[in-house]
């Protein structure tokens, strides 16, 4: 089936349809990691985008059971040079487009997704549209053009009621803006008892629980899209210890009086360099963001920068000057990249180890 | 910064001559990393043994010494340069072996010099297989059960406990050299037993053999602050079982998950971080195609064959990279040079596909045992990229240059289903045409994954391949089928083929239909980041990146993979080519499809096409860059041979015209304007049948020498001595027919020499005469050179360079030419004209100190010799005497004929220097390996021609100290001569020793074997030449090679005469 993938900028590439054969709209974005193509289109931060992959050749091992981000995934589209055939791999059950049909998911291959790539670098990341070739060309980018994505990606991809990852360890809540499952990996891996809460969930709500540690979830979308978030963090931080990933780490800079912007085109991939600035210490990091903190807000705020990004400086993780809290903007879960930094977990741990004997 | 003030100066040892395991890519490693330890201000002192390569350049270091890489000469170099430190991980095995020599023998502590890179300790852990067992066992990295042992019986013993298969590594030889796979006791015992005795420290490991495992390889790197990075990663085509040299290689890996990548990258950072390597790393490792189980197999401490092609595939110059972390530099201080943008600490992500497809020489060697195993076979290799990889691995296989330009070797449609399942099952260098085969036969992708447990995944991109030419053929003149084939790497031949069209027609339809390739960067970062790399490959889509400059440009065509034949010189001949034309003033525009080499370091030329070197490949990159012409001169055959077709496309070929090459190259011309030019040849003919060649010889009269037309290092030539030979040789090796004539030539028996020479079209500039240490029968490049000549009468000499005047200004060359001579009775007759540069050109530009491809480059741009101050004749000679000798690598190709005849048979070269020829020899013989003691045990076996003069060279080595041995027939004769002589056994000798077990028992320390014409007695002979090779017994077939190493013993030793 023919399909054509639309962008704002009125560019069309013409490429052959895989997956769901529905139409789609979303913001496209691109990721360089050359791996992990399932955990990537089951990460809910990409709810409501749609994903190029510069690695040319997707799905060469299939699908399988275990590598899932979410349960159902909520990207709008995959768009690939070419989609493997015939997917080899002891653990896989599935081929990609079959796993895109069952989850009504379009994709589209045979686009040069290297020029693809270069427009994004350029012109920033934009609307999007995948559509049948025999579609009205110039009504679709009318349409296109027209169109207003949604703001309401983390209330679309968060739990809408609590529910438990039991442990018999440390005592961990979850906030979920758009949980991966690579984070209860984690803790469940340290034996942790979590609770997962939805993202509207309230400071007291959560101090009721009894925490030993919260954790900021990573989500999609922009941050200051998800307001209640401001005043949960600022009920809880100081009363129990926190550790924030991603949309987490920029809900909490938001918090504490920080901004954010929207990046020209973000960091998506596994292999984006971040020192730890203490040690000096570079990590290669898993990363999907297309908002960062704005350097300049953190002055006057309690704030204290611990990570960055060696290439453009941007801000990878701060730290509260009084508070146990700490958080960054990078995946230290990993899946799919890099396990460098996966050493964060067990700093969350110690740190609520310490806050419990103070306290 | 963190850069080490400590030190200024720095020795960085090479990798000496190119040998099967370690060619072209040390190279490379060691020209970037000499100009990154300048670039930072240090003083660099370079010792290497061959001639042949940039990095032996004046420019390349502070000092340069071309000597042999032995404790002798290296130790000397470092008592007179007095460096503060050393860099041996550029060097390959070769310089690594030396600097733990060195440092063992206390001499690094004596003079106190530093070791950089890798520390000692490192280096042990990582090649010493027991401390390598520990560390992993330390490390929790799980390795193939196995033991080491020092005897045949303790390895039947442990095989015994962990059931065969089992493979045999011997400790500390190159490239798995001894090493195999056994199935059973007898062959566990014959390799072990020859395995013990390669090895320098008589060490094997026994080890569990894990074939079948998917073979996958880590390129890591670390710095002092313990930054570590994975450059690249690789899968092989080929599971393990094969040697990774001898696999064809994608990269990246294309079937593992991102679970199992990150599970082999963990393990490869915490290898690299444990053996503390500042540098680079690389990490093979074999993962379970059923579980996450996986088994580190070797860790090589140093930059690679793979870190070359890692660099590549990726843009990522790890070289470069790894000496300047030696010198403290940190990665995350450093830029990366591809980007320019971003630092150095980067994991590069790849938006293509790379192929990587060795070069075997068994289009040389073809009774050589094909059959692929542990022990690395190739002698190059060529890479290629593309956006699928399909376009990949067909780009690759038709830059082999082995007659395929597609997935296909046409004679295997003949190949009976027998041979075709074992050739399959044993895989041998060309299993992947078979496997297209058994495809196009119809053979399902689960059997072939059974006989070979080769992954699917890749079986389906051959099977896909050959679904492409069933919809092309079903589809003829389609243009979807036409873009989809395209896409997918097909050749516009091969489309023309299936349509029944010319290849014309093909590429005019799809100019037509626009159906043009575009040039997509290599840049580390999939787009990631703006990049400015001058590096590009084709593929078939929407965007081109590759902008034309307003600036003139000049295209240069290098010379493709490395083979026997066609070596490491071209590159060196490329690359001189290239900055002459920067220096005139031109964009200088390079093609390629070797990744071992320096012209294919993208910051050599201002652009860099890695491409095939096909005739369709190279008119495209014309068609984009409308170069002012393309110069084919330097790289050897592959380039020449695209002269006459791509003049007839109207491109412009740069310095000697197509009719001029063509005088040199076609017979018939080159006879007539021979005639023309008053210059004398042997007399010969041409026969396009059996029994036109049997009437030409009989005119010229016997031995002749015969040979196909157009031929490459000599291949399938003969002397031939009667007509039996001639008529056998006629049926067998070649098959005569007006299309493929075949020269028959008057075989003169007598002194070879060799000149290179440039000519502007007036002047003629002759750096040089090399005379041939053996007389003429033996091949030009298989023949130790001298320079300047030694036995050369002034009229001989005068002789040589007005022919070569008269040779050069008749054939109105306009660059570079290289002609041979033979002398007999102080005549001087012509053998060949290469109208090109030749293998000497690195050799004699060293010592002579004309840069001839240079000054060659500037001839053909429109300079005259004049203007750059050269005088019409011969080069003064120079105070010192050069000898350049050739290296082998018979030891690691099992049933090759090693006796040197007319086909050149050597890999590589090296070079002595010195004030006379006896110690200009020495060396050369030292930096070739070719040892002799003092003292000892000579084997003579020589046929009945020959046996006169081996007396006299028996006699000299009784008279230094030599006891000899000899086989019945010699033996007889030199007691018969009154010499004293120890008789061994026949071969099938059952009672005593037989002359075999003489040389396996070490009990001959030379063995001088020539080789008996009549065929009979050959295979006895050639035993004993195998077996000579294969125990690291030096072996001569030439006498004439026998008596110069005689000279060399005969100047150092005393004389011993009675009263």
């Amino acid at each position: 089936m023919g399909k054509l993938l639309l962008l704002e900028d009125g560019t069309m590439f013409k490429g052959e349809g895989f997956g769901a054969d529905v139409s789609t709209t979303g913001e496209i974005v691109f990721t360089t990691g050359m791996t992990g193509y399932q955990e990537s289109i089951t990460d809910p931060s990409y709810c409501g985008q749609m994903i190029t992959f510069t690695y040319p050749l997707i799905g060469n091992y299939g699908i399988n059971r275990d590598d899932m981000e979410s349960i159902e995934p909520t990207c709008k589209g995959v768009i690939v040079k070419e989609v493997c055939r015939r997917p080899s791999n002891w653990r896989c059950k599935q081929s990609l487009p079959d796993f895109l049909l069952a989850k009504g998911i379009p994709g589209i291959s045979g686009i040069d997704t290297r020029m693809l790539t270069r427009k994004i670098r350029e012109h920033g990341s934009m609307k999007a549209m995948i559509i049948d070739d025999t579609q009205d060309v110039s009504h679709a980018f009318d349409q296109l053009k027209a169109t207003i994505l949604p703001n309401t990606q983390v209330a679309q991809v968060s739990t809408n009621k609590a529910y438990p990852s039991p442990g018999v360890g440390r005592n961990i809540v979850v906030i979920d803006f758009g949980l991966k499952h690579s984070i209860l990996r984690e803790l469940s891996k340290r034996e942790c008892n979590v609770t997962v809460m939805p993202y509207n969930t309230t400071a007291e709500e959560i101090l009721q629980l009894a925490p030993d540690g919260v954790m900021l979830s990573n989500g999609p979308g922009n941050p200051e899209d998800v307001k209640g978030a401001t005043a949960l963090i600022q009920g809880i931080q100081g009363k129990v210890p926190l550790f924030g990933i991603c949309l987490g780490h920029q809900l909490f800079s938001i918090a504490n009086g920080g901004k954010t912007y929207k990046m020209t085109f973000g960091h998506r991939g596994s292999n984006h360099p971040v020192r730890e600035i203490a040690t000096g210490r570079v990590s290669f990091t898993s990363q999907n963001h297309g908002f960062a903190v704005e350097e300049a807000s953190l002055e006057n705020t309690p704030l204290l920068i611990t990570h960055r990004e060696i290439n453009d400086q941007t801000i990878e993780g701060v730290r509260h000057k009084q508070f146990p809290a700490f958080t960054v903007q990078f995946h230290p879960d990993a899946a799919p990249g890099p396990h460098d930094a996966v050493h964060l977990f067990d700093e969350f741990m110690e740190m609520i180890d310490a806050w419990k004997e103070q306290h | 910064m963190t850069k080490r003030t400590d030190i200024q100066k720095i020795m960085v040892i090479g990798s000496g001559p190119i040998i099967i395991g370690q060619a072209a890519e040390f190279d490379y490693a060691g020209t970037q990393a000499c100009l990154a330890l300048k670039e930072e201000g240090y003083e660099v002192v370079l010792v290497n043994s061959n001639p042949a390569t940039i990095m032996t350049d004046q420019e390349i270091a502070d000092k340069v010494y071309i000597e042999p890489i032995t404790f002798e000469f290296v130790s000397r170099i470092l008592r007179k340069e007095r460096p503060d430190a050393l860099l041996p991980t550029l060097g390959g095995q070769t310089g690594l072996n030396m600097a733990m020599e060195l440092a063992k023998e206390g001499l690094l502590e004596e003079l106190e010099i530093e070791l950089l890179g890798t520390k000692l300790t490192a280096i042990d852990q990582a090649e010493d297989r027991d401390l390598f067992k520990q560390l992993m066992e330390e490390l929790d990295q799980p390795i193939p059960e196995s033991d080491i042992v020092h005897t045949v019986e303790d390895a039947v013993a442990f095989a015994e406990t962990i059931g065969y298969p089992v493979i045999v590594r011997p400790a500390f030889t190159l490239g798995g050299t001894g090493g195999g796979m056994c199935d059973n006791e007898e062959s566990l015992r014959e390799i072990t037993e020859n395995g013990l005795k390669l090895s320098p420290v008589s060490q094997c490991l026994i080890e569990k053999s894990i074939a079948g495992f998917k073979e996958i390889e880590y390129e890591v790197m670390r710095d002092a602050a313990d930054n570590a990075i994975v450059v690249c990663n690789m899968e092989n085509f080929d599971p393990v079982g094969i040697h990774t040299g001898d696999s064809i290689v994608f990269a990246p890996s294309q079937t593992l998950s991102d679970v199992e990548h990150q599970l082999l990258r963990d393990a490869s950072l915490k290898i690299i971080r444990a053996l503390k390597i500042e540098g680079g790393c690389n990490v093979q490792l074999a993962l379970d195609p059923d579980s996450f189980d996986y088994y580190v197999i070797e860790v090589n401490p140093r930059v690679s064959r793979s870190s070359a092609l890692a660099s590549k595939a990726t843009g990522f110059p790890i070289a470069k990279i790894a000496a300047k972390i030696a010198v403290g530099l940190t990665l995350d201080e450093m830029m990366n040079p591809v980007t320019n943008t971003t630092y150095a600490e980067f994991e590069p992500t790849l938006d293509y596909i790379v192929s990587k497809i060795p070069r075997w020489p068994f289009d040389k060697f073809e009774k050589g045992e094909r059959k692929l195993g542990t022990q690395m076979k190739a002698t190059g290799e060529v890479m290629a990229i593309g956006r699928t990889l399909e376009e990949s691995l067909l780009k690759a296989v038709r830059s082999l240059e082995i007659g395929a330009h597609h997935l296909e070797l046409k004679e295997l449609k003949e190949c009976q289903e027998l041979t075709l399942q074992d050739k399959i099952i044993h895989a041998q260098d060309d299993r992947l045409f078979y496997l297209a085969e058994a495809i196009r036969r119809g053979y399902k992708l689960e059997e072939l994954h059974v006989l070979t447990k080769i992954d699917d995944f890749f079986l389906d991109k051959l099977l896909h391949i050959i679904e492409i030419e069933t919809e092309l053929a079903a589809n003829p003149h389609q243009l979807d089928s036409l873009l989809k084939a395209k896409q997918y790497g097909f050749t516009d031949k091969k489309i023309a083929e299936l349509w029944e069209v010319s290849e014309e027609a093909i590429r005019q339809k799809r100019v037509q239909a626009n159906l043009l390739p575009v040039y997509k960067m290599v840049d580390t970062c999939a787009a990631e980041f703006e990049s400015t790399t001058p590096y590009f490959y084709s593929t078939y889509e929407e965007e081109n990146e590759s902008q034309v400059t307003e600036k003139p440009s000049i295209l240069v065509l290098g010379s493709g993979p490395i083979r026997i034949g066609q070596g490491v010189e071209f590159d060196y001949a490329t690359v001189h080519s290239v900055k002459a034309i920067q220096q005139a003033g031109y964009e200088a525009i390079i093609m390629n499809s070797n990744p071992e080499t320096v012209s294919t370091d993208f910051s050599i030329s201002d652009k860099l096409y890695f491409e095939p070197l096909t005739l369709e490949d190279v008119l495209n990159v014309i068609d984009l860059e409308q170069p002012l012409g393309v110069i084919v001169q330097f790289g050897g055959q592959t380039a020449i041979n695209l002269a006459e077709p791509l003049t007839k496309h109207g491109v412009k070929i740069l310095g000697t015209s197509i009719e001029d090459l063509d005088r040199a190259e076609n017979r018939d011309l080159f006879e007539v304007a021979l005639k023309d030019l008053d210059v004398p040849q042997p007399l010969g003919d041409t026969a396009v049948s059996e029994q036109e060649a049997i009437l030409i010889a009989e005119k010229i009269g016997y031995p002749v020498l015969v040979r196909p037309s157009y031929v490459l290092g000599g291949r399938a030539m003969e002397i031939v001595e009667n007509q039996v030979d001639l008529e056998r040789y006629m049926k067998e090796a070649v098959k005569a027919s007006p299309e493929h004539p075949v020269l028959v030539d008057r075989y003169i028996v007598g002194q070879e020499c060799e000149v290179d020479a440039i000519c502007d079209g007036k002047q003629v500039l002759i750096p040089g005469i090399m005379e041939h240490i053996e007389r003429a029968g033996v091949h030009s490049g298989d023949s130790m050179a001298v320079y300047p000549p030694q036995t050369l009468s002034a009229e001989v000499k005068e002789k040589i360079v007005s022919y070569t005047k008269r040779l050069a200004t008749g054939l109105n060359c306009l660059g570079m030419m290289n002609i041979q001579f033979v002398i007999q009775n102080e005549q001087v007759y012509v053998i060949e004209v290469n109208p090109r540069a030749s293998r000497t050109v690195p050799f004699l530009s060293k010592v002579t100190g004309i840069p001839m491809a240079q000054i060659a480059t500037r001839v053909i741009l429109g300079e005259s010799l004049e203007s750059m101050g050269y005088v019409d004749g011969l080069y003064p000679e120079s105070r010192y005497v050069h000898v350049k000798a050739p290296v082998f690598s018979f030891s690691k190709l099992q049933k090759v004929e090693t006796s040197l005849g007319p086909e050149m048979k050597s890999t590589g070269e090296v070079m002595g220097t010195d004030t006379s020829l006896e110690k200009a020899l020495y060396k050369a013989f030292e930096a070739s390996h070719m040892h002799l003691p003092n003292y000892g045990s000579v084997l003579i076996t020589v046929s009945d021609e020959t046996k006169e003069e081996a007396l006299e060279i028996a006699r000299r080595f009784q008279n230094i100290g030599y006891s000899l041995l000899a086989t019945e027939g010699t033996a007889n004769y030199f007691t018969e001569k009154g010499l004293v002589v120890s008789l061994v056994g026949k071969i099938d000798n059952e009672q005593d020793e037989s002359v075999l077990d003489v040389i396996r028992l070490g009990k001959a320390h030379v063995v001088i074997n020539t080789m008996d014409k009549s065929q009979e007695t050959a295979t006895d002979g050639f035993q004993i030449r195998r077996t000579a090779v294969e125990h690291g017994v030096p072996l001569f077939t030439s006498l004439d090679t026998a008596d110069a190493i005689l000279r060399v013993m005969e100047s150092q030793s005393f004389l011993m005469e009675s009263l």
